[in-house]
């Protein structure tokens, strides 16, 4: 089979097994595991496949065009690049590693099919936008990926979370993705073409007339699916599905699409230096804030979602200063040990009963009841951390070496603003980074007190998955910062002394700050008894996500945050606390600037609606009513008063008769 | 004679027996109307066909022979009338055709408001009591 | 034939006129007016039994008018059958349905102005037509009789044998159809009525007896269960 048979077949592969999934999830419950796993097995072997064939040469394009438009023509193209090869690896990769892992975690979840299915779709949905090149098929990927981040983000729900948190993701990334349509149509009518080739010709002979609106309204599109600020918001309330599903969307797969559509186009958004500063600020903004509230969160999980949108912020700084190496070298690491970490959050959630940190650091021997996650969970904190010699180390570099090449005016491909931006902000957020990581490890795996409620033993399918993905933390970075740049633009992603030695320093001395402020605290945790367990021994991990999700905010008063004394955030972060547990009142911020005016607006077109306009339709219902209670009224049911109407009726109209047929 | 004679007697007995159709309240009166309306057209058609046979040298009698028609034919009508009229009677102890309004637009409200009139002081309560206990009547009568 | 009325007609009209009647004219209008005259009070009177005895004049009067037209058989079965057999039939129904001896004031319903209205217009309406029609017609009554029994029985065994006959089927249909709506009424008067809203319905008296009847005709357990 030819490249481009094998590159059609990645996406198509889980989208018939999604297919097939919705059709036989009911009649042929047997079926439903083999064709989650199988299909995106088979997608991550060809897309192997592809990236070998391909191997960082010339880029694979085929194209064939749909039907004649007239005007802007729309083609199922391909465009498969060292990008989009390897991007497409990580991404069957870690839907391979999701589906198994999904096999047990929602292993009695009575909706399993649709959802196996969805995850089905979302994988196929991302392979497409990935390999597409042609902007309009992509941006039906992106839709795709929209609608089934919705149904997995709402698989739970029965709790009022999970419906706010789903109906949130699908609104806001939706308040991004309209720009991004609108800035798609511009892009295309600049460029005469959807295809991606074409675009990126004519952007390089100046063709583009309005390159940073344009760029913007990209910006907006790519800010929603990539939360980033000031669009971030869904993601933390995303994490009311089920942790495979944070696993698979809102780290490694989804929220990496709008950051590779920037490194895709990045030669439109280089046309801008108004939108690389923009960007540059985004990133900037988007890193710090969101270190700063996963260092105040209570639920595992937001933790990590803030922490995601954290390194989302270092890809699109790397995308800011022009390297869009650094930047997609970023997303394959950190896809790989964000999955990790959400995966082996997941495996905690179910040991531990509950989601919540200050549940945890009250809980004995938790490390041992679970030691895969303790240990794997142990390298992805590591990773994420930036230290060397995993994985997040070398990506993490990489990006902030690209930032000082733009500083220090090596290249000029993006303005020295947007270096010092991303080079400071990155700096500062690889400090925040390693303390979050460390709180998390401190309070997950170091708390004292009674033992964890036993929940029985980790499906195999969990645990194994979590070693395999493990791997790529542990031992690719070194060898990927030497191999990549051949798949890339061939710029150079091994590690500069000065920001590594700046960036470890950092990271290391924010690791030594938490664990001192953890040193000081934990002995108050025994004196503020805090924490809800949910109990289910013979339930999968699943159910206890679910109840885990559903009791934290009446344990605590709110989903975020919990009470807890005995945080060493606390004593961290000292009355910026209160304000980034809750995501520094973005929330509340858009529920006064927005939700509020919306609502009251629906409340006087509902005013209008109800009282002014129905008036006229009452009065116009009226005079009917009228007429037939006249006529009801007629209807009186004695025979003699039809009769006589009747009979009156025949003389007049025989009278008429006479009086015409005899001319008078 | 001139055929205005039977030929308006016709006419005004049958607009008589329109009038008792359309203002008698009791049935059998209204079976009367119908007769005399019947005997006015009869009427007519005796006249006519003295007429004509008078006028024709050769004739069928039609009208006659259709009067003797209408005859038997009013004969069954007047016993198929009367046996639907003593059935009505029996069922509803009435035989006023102005109170046997089942068809009228909201009847069962109507039914009542007619038991207030002659119930007089309380209202539609009594006549639910009434019609309940009917329908209890007709219940227990099922069973005996 | 067209041509010999004409003839007769337009001779009628010149040579008989309104105001010199002859005497079977004379006789005409007198029975006339006196049959007019019972059928109003038939329609009109209070008292039930009297309108059907009204009725029985005007019905005999019809009779006389029928043997001045020299429609004998006509006027014989016309006797016969209406006033030997249709009113008494009447009278027997007025009996069964209890109508009351003497002066009932509710004889007419509240339709009675409606009715009068619509009858006196259809009856101005007919008289003007028929009027303006056959003013100058002339029935010649000289001759033979045209309703003769010999007459009227050879026209209706020549011309008229099958509706005859078909009319015999009529009769028997008519015949069964009483039977079956007597016995039937029979059979709801022993058994419950078949609907409640019959029940409801009816009228005061039958209401009041239904109330009594469970009293009487239950045992006491049904009536719990019942109400």
């Amino acid at each position: 089979m030819t490249t481009t048979t094998l590159a059609v077949l990645v996406p198509l592969l889980p989208f018939l097994g999604a297919a097939a999934g919705l059709l036989l999830g009911r009649t042929a419950p047997g079926f439903v595991r083999p064709l989650a796993v199988l299909p995106t097995l088979a997608a991550l072997a060809l897309a192997a496949v592809v990236a070998v064939r391909q191997g960082g040469e010339q880029a694979v394009d085929a194209a064939t065009e749909l039907t004649p438009t007239g005007s802007v023509p729309i083609e199922l193209a391909l465009h498969i690049d060292g990008f989009a090869a390897l991007v497409a690896v990580l991404v069957g990769f870690v839907a391979t590693c999701v589906q198994i892992y999904s096999t047990g975690y929602l292993r009695d979840d009575p909706r399993y099919p649709s959802y196996a299915a969805l995850v089905s779709l979302f994988t196929s949905a991302m392979l497409l936008v990935v390999y597409s090149g042609d902007l309009m098929v992509l941006l039906v990927g992106w839709e795709i990926m929209g609608i089934c981040s919705y149904f997995l983000v709402g698989h739970y729900w029965e709790t009022p979370e999970a419906r706010a948190a789903s109906l949130k993701a699908f609104l806001v990334t939706k308040l991004g993705d309209v720009p991004f349509l609108i800035g798609l149509f511009a892009l295309a009518t600049d460029a005469g073409s959807f295809r991606i080739t074409r675009v990126l010709g004519s952007v390089a002979s100046g063709g583009l007339d309005h390159p940073t609106l344009i760029a913007l309204l990209l910006l907006a599109g790519v800010a929603g699916k990539s939360a980033q600020f000031p669009l971030h918001t869904w993601l933390p309330d995303a994490m009311a599905g089920p942790t495979p599903v944070s696993a698979l969307i809102h780290a490694a797969t989804m929220v990496a699409a709008g950051v590779y559509f920037i490194a895709r186009l990045l030669p439109v958004f280089e046309a801008s230096q108004a939108a690389m500063v923009v960007l540059a600020v985004m990133a900037a903004v988007t890193m710090t804030g969101s270190a700063l509230a996963a260092l105040a969160q209570d639920d595992i999980k937001r933790v990590l979602a803030y922490s995601t949108i954290g390194q989302l912020g270092y890809m699109t700084g790397a995308l800011a200063v022009g390297d869009r190496g650094a930047a997609v070298f970023h997303l394959l690491s950190h896809g790989a040990f964000k999955a990790l970490l959400f995966l082996a959050a997941g495996v905690i959630i179910h040991a531990a009963g509950t989601n919540s940190l200050a549940a945890m650091s009250r809980m004995g021997n938790l490390r041992d009841r679970v030691p895969d996650a303790f240990w794997t969970m142990t390298v992805a904190l590591l990773a994420l951390a930036a230290i060397p010699p995993f994985s997040g180390f070398f990506s993490k570099e990489s990006v902030l070496g690209a930032a000082e090449h733009v500083v220090t005016g090596h290249t000029e491909h993006a303005p020295g603003a947007a270096g010092w931006t991303v080079l400071v902000a990155g700096l500062l957020t690889a400090l925040l980074t390693a303390a979050y990581a460390t709180r998390l490890w401190l309070l997950a795996f170091r708390g004292r007190g009674t033992e964890a409620p036993d929940h029985g033993r980790q499906p195999l399918t969990m645990t194994v998955v979590l070693w395999v993905l493990a791997v790529p933390s542990l031992a690719v970075g070194a060898l990927a910062y030497r191999v990549l740049p051949d798949w890339f633009d061939g710029r150079d992603l091994t590690p500069t002394l000065a920001t590594s030695v700046l960036g470890t320093g950092v990271a290391l001395v924010g690791a030594i700050v938490t664990y001192a402020a953890w040193r000081h605290t934990a002995t108050m945790a025994a004196a503020s008894p805090i924490g809800a367990v949910a109990a289910h021994p013979e339930g999968d991990a699943g159910l206890v996500e679910a109840e885990a999700i559903a009791s934290h905010a009446p344990a605590y008063g709110d989903v975020a945050s919990a009470p807890d004394p005995a945080d060493p955030s606390r004593l961290l972060l000292g009355p910026l606390h209160r304000h980034a547990a809750v995501g520094f009142h973005l929330d509340a911020l858009y529920t006064a600037l927005f939700v509020r005016p919306v609502q009251a607006g629906a409340t006087l077109v509902r005013f209008l609606d109800r009282e002014v306009v129905d008036t006229y339709v009452r009065g116009a219902g009226a005079l009917p009513r009228l007429l037939g209670a006249a006529v009801r009224r007629a209807q009186t049911g004695n025979l003699q008063t039809y009769v006589s109407a009747l009979l009156a009726g025949t003389v007049v109209l025989v009278v008429a008769a006479v009086l015409v047929a005899t001319g008078a | 004679m001139h055929l205005a004679y039977p030929a308006v007697l016709s006419a005004l007995l049958f607009c008589t027996g329109l009038y008792g159709v359309l203002a008698r309240r009791n049935a059998i009166l209204v079976l009367m109307s119908v007769e005399l309306m019947l005997n006015a057209v009869n009427l007519n058609l005796v006249a006519f066909d003295v007429w004509l046979s008078k006028a024709a040298e050769e004739t069928l009698h039609s009208g006659q022979a259709l009067t003797l028609f209408t005859i038997a034919i009013a004969a069954a009508e007047i016993g198929i009338g009367l046996a639907i009229v003593l059935a009505v009677h029996r069922n509803r102890g009435t035989a006023d055709i102005d109170r046997l309004r089942d068809t009228a637009e909201g009847h069962e409200s109507q039914s009542s408001d007619g038991a207030d009139h002659s119930d007089g002081s309380d209202g539609s309560d009594s006549d639910a009591h009434t019609a309940a206990q009917a329908g209890r009547a007709g219940k227990a009568e099922a069973t005996a | 034939m067209s041509s010999a009325s004409t003839v007769l007609t337009s001779a009628a009209g010149e040579t008989h006129g309104f105001l010199s009647p002859t005497g079977v004219e004379i006789a005409f209008l007198l029975v006339g007016l006196v049959t007019f005259g019972a059928a109003l009070v038939t329609v009109t009177t209070k008292q039930l039994v009297h309108a059907a005895l009204w009725l029985v004049v005007a019905l005999g009067g019809l009779a006389v008018e029928y043997l001045l037209l020299t429609a004998e058989f006509i006027a014989w079965v016309q006797v016969l059958i209406y006033v030997g057999s249709v009113v008494v039939l009447l009278l027997f129904g007025l009996m069964l349905t209890r109508a009351p001896i003497g002066r009932s004031p509710d004889a007419d319903s509240g339709n009675r102005w409606a009715a009068l209205l619509v009858a006196v217009a259809a009856a101005a309406a007919l008289v003007w037509v028929v009027v303006d029609a056959f003013r100058t017609t002339w029935i010649d009554l000289d001759g033979p009789a045209a309703g003769s029994t010999e007459a009227t029985g050879a026209s209706l065994f020549q011309n008229w044998v099958l509706p005859f006959e078909a009319l015999s089927v009529l009769l028997l249909a008519a015949l069964v159809g009483a039977i079956v709506l007597s016995r039937k009424t029979k059979a709801e008067m022993s058994s419950p009525p078949v609907n409640s809203r019959t029940a409801t319905k009816s009228s005061r008296p039958v209401t009041e007896s239904s109330q009594s009847v469970p009293g009487a005709r239950t045992n006491p357990a049904e009536q719990e269960g019942a109400s």
